[in-house]
């Protein structure tokens, strides 16, 4: 593995955009090479999810397989669930007083609702990004990345890397290296969510999910994220709630169309939006209701 | 028609107004700019005369009254050290016990403690305050003295080494003690603050540091505690503020010795235990009189430097975090 200080590109101050994305590019092979010998099976099934607010039910009998390194939107009016089925696959529902979910989430084929899982290594391993772009406000740039890895203990020189290469791998890199001890509310709202997905892929989960995460930012920025968001999938599993359609028709190898808490239908995007097999799907995309 | 929208039937345009309707609005902005003037009036003026009243013994000591350790009312020699002193010391006890106490307490209510409970145990936490002064230092003399004067004697014993803890006589009344019943006195005030802006950390900071795999501890010390560490210090200051004028309690519990103790566990005296204790002596004596005024001068400075600091901490927290939004609006702008 080359050591990021090593690459003679990050000498040049004045980057071209060929530049910066070969620079990315080399991340993403660099990455794939780390974790080679698992680069592939980290799928997430979830069966007879149920999942509730109090007494209500907002997500009824979901069954869904998200198949290893590739994109899968879900896409479906306010309220029909797309949240909390994201939020149930690496257990944040139940941080909502009130919340609780019953069914399996298999990573790998492990339930992460099984006694005895600890809760904080499921979330080690299933990334999330959320809404609106949430950097830690006291945290400088380089600590927010950081934020994740030490709690996984990592220290020094090795932390520093792994920094380095997470801000690299969301194309971070360039705008923010000569200012890492700012503030990372100070970045731009785009890159205040490239700076989250890198606190994300910093502790090298295996599946990430994205909570509408363009819903907050302009068109170039939301265009940046999807970009990212294809390279990363030749490394993470990719889960997306999304509102916007040409987004879903843009990302995602599979979209899943939600209504009221049930799954509809799922299958490759191009189906999904152009031939899908229940009304209520066609009738959503082609913009009839919802 | 457009003659008509405006006007009524007396000729009288719709929006002007008789000056007679406006009066109440006068009369209300006037006395309420009175009242608020008042009260800066009073603090003004209440300064005035605390430093025309002890300037007879501002020119008889000069900062010999604040640093000079020396206060014996017989021979009318007031070099008050000991008292200030004793002011800071227990003062400083409060905060080393409260303060950690009262953000466990806060913590525990926002983030641990279900729902249900919550409020129940707040009210509980702030009737703390509901207990009159007097009624703690009563309890500090007949209960928590006595109680505690075997386990002072035992740690005064054992942690002899540690310089200003042992080595000495345990006096039944002493720092400590007083330290102890202040700290409980000022626990509900910065619990209340810490509260308050402990449940004003916003839930996505708590859910990014919770996603990133963080424990419920690692939560709190990653995104709580960070966001709200100016407030809580602000909270601090408050507690601080009550502490160092406190006085009743503390006359009870501090064995109103005026010389510096040796240790923790000795007894001292404060600024406003002597007010209490000798206006009754002072009262005819000019210089004795003049030089109780001084103390309470002293201590009303203290109490005003404590609060300065503790509204510039709160203003500090606040205009950072509006800084890094302002400094994000111009990014966004930038992109």
């Amino acid at each position: 593995m080359i050591p990021p200080e090593t690459t003679s590109k990050e000498t040049t101050t004045d980057m071209s955009t060929e530049r910066r994305q070969s620079d990315r590019t080399e991340a993403a092979a660099e990455a794939k090479e780390s974790s080679a010998q698992d680069a592939k099976g980290h799928g997430v099934n979830i069966e007879a999810l149920n999942a509730y607010y109090g007494d209500q039910l907002a997500v009824k009998n979901f069954n869904i397989a998200f198949p290893a390194n590739e994109v899968t939107a879900l896409i479906g009016p306010s309220g029909s669930g797309k949240s909390t089925v994201v939020r149930c696959i690496n257990r944040m529902h139940e941080e909502i007083p009130g919340a609780r979910a019953e069914g399996s989430v298999a990573l790998d084929g492990m339930n992460v609702y099984e006694d005895g899982v600890d809760v904080t290594s499921v979330r080690r391993l299933i990334g999330m990004v959320f809404q609106k772009p949430n950097p830690f406000p006291t945290m400088s740039v380089f600590d927010n990345v950081a934020a994740g890895l030490r709690l996984t203990g990592a220290r020094g020189i090795n932390l520093r890397e792994r920094v380095h290469r997470a801000l690299r791998a969301v194309g971070l890199w360039d705008e923010v290296k000569n200012r890492l001890d700012k503030p990372g509310t100070g970045l731009s709202g785009g890159q205040q969510q490239r700076l989250c997905i890198a606190r994300t892929v910093a502790v090298e989960p295996e599946v990430i999910l994205m909570d509408e995460p363009c819903s907050a930012l302009d068109p170039v920025a939301t265009l940046k994220i999807e970009e990212l968001i294809d390279e990363l999938k030749d490394r993470y599993t990719i889960v997306i709630v999304t509102h916007n359609m040409q987004q879903a028709g843009r990302v995602a190898d599979s979209t899943a169309f939600m209504l009221e808490g049930e799954l509809i239908e799922h299958g490759p995007t191009t189906k999904i939006f152009t031939n899908p097999n229940d009304e209520r799907t066609e009738r959503y995309v082609t913009g009839k209701f919802g | 028609m457009e003659a008509s929208a405006t006007t009524v039937s007396g000729g009288r345009s719709l929006i002007e107004r008789s000056p007679l309707s406006r009066l109440p609005d006068q009369v209300l902005q006037w006395t309420l700019t009175a009242l608020a003037a008042a009260i800066l009036i009073l603090i003004a003026y209440f300064f005035i005369r605390l430093i025309g009243q002890s300037s007879t013994a501002i020119s008889h000591f000069g900062w010999g009254f604040v640093f000079g350790n020396d206060w014996n009312p017989s021979h009318l020699i007031f070099r008050g050290l000991p008292l200030l002193v004793g002011t800071v010391v227990t003062s400083a006890i409060a905060l080393l016990i409260g303060v950690p106490v009262a953000i466990g307490t806060a913590l525990f209510l926002i983030e641990i403690c279900p729902r249900r409970f919550r409020t129940p145990m707040a009210i509980l936490v702030d009737l703390l305050a509901a207990v009159p002064s007097v009624v703690y230092g009563l309890w500090g003399v007949f209960v928590l003295a006595p109680k505690l004067l075997p386990v002072e004697k035992w740690f005064a014993s054992t942690f002899s080494f540690i310089p200003w803890i042992g080595g000495g006589t345990v006096t039944l009344y002493n720092y400590f003690i007083a330290g102890l019943i202040l700290a409980i006195m000022i626990l509900p005030i910065v619990s209340a603050i810490a509260r308050e802006v402990i449940s004003t950390v916003p839930s996505e900071h708590k859910e990014a540091a919770l996603a990133l795999g963080a424990t419920r501890w690692e939560m709190i010390r990653m995104a709580v505690l960070p966001y709200s560490r100016s407030g809580i210090t602000g909270g601090a200051m408050l507690g601080l503020g009550r502490a160092i004028g406190e006085t009743i309690a503390v006359v009870l519990v501090i064995g109103n010795a005026d010389v510096i103790g040796k240790h923790l566990f000795n007894q001292g005296y404060s600024l406003a235990a002597v007010i209490a204790n000798e206006f009754g002596e002072a009262a005819n004596t000019t210089l004795y009189k003049s030089a109780l005024f001084e103390a309470g001068l002293v201590l009303f400075i203290l109490t005003l430097i404590v609060n300065i600091i503790a509204r510039w901490f709160v203003s500090r927290g606040t205009r950072t975090r509006a800084a890094g939004a302002v400094m994000a609006g111009v990014a966004v702008d930038e992109v």
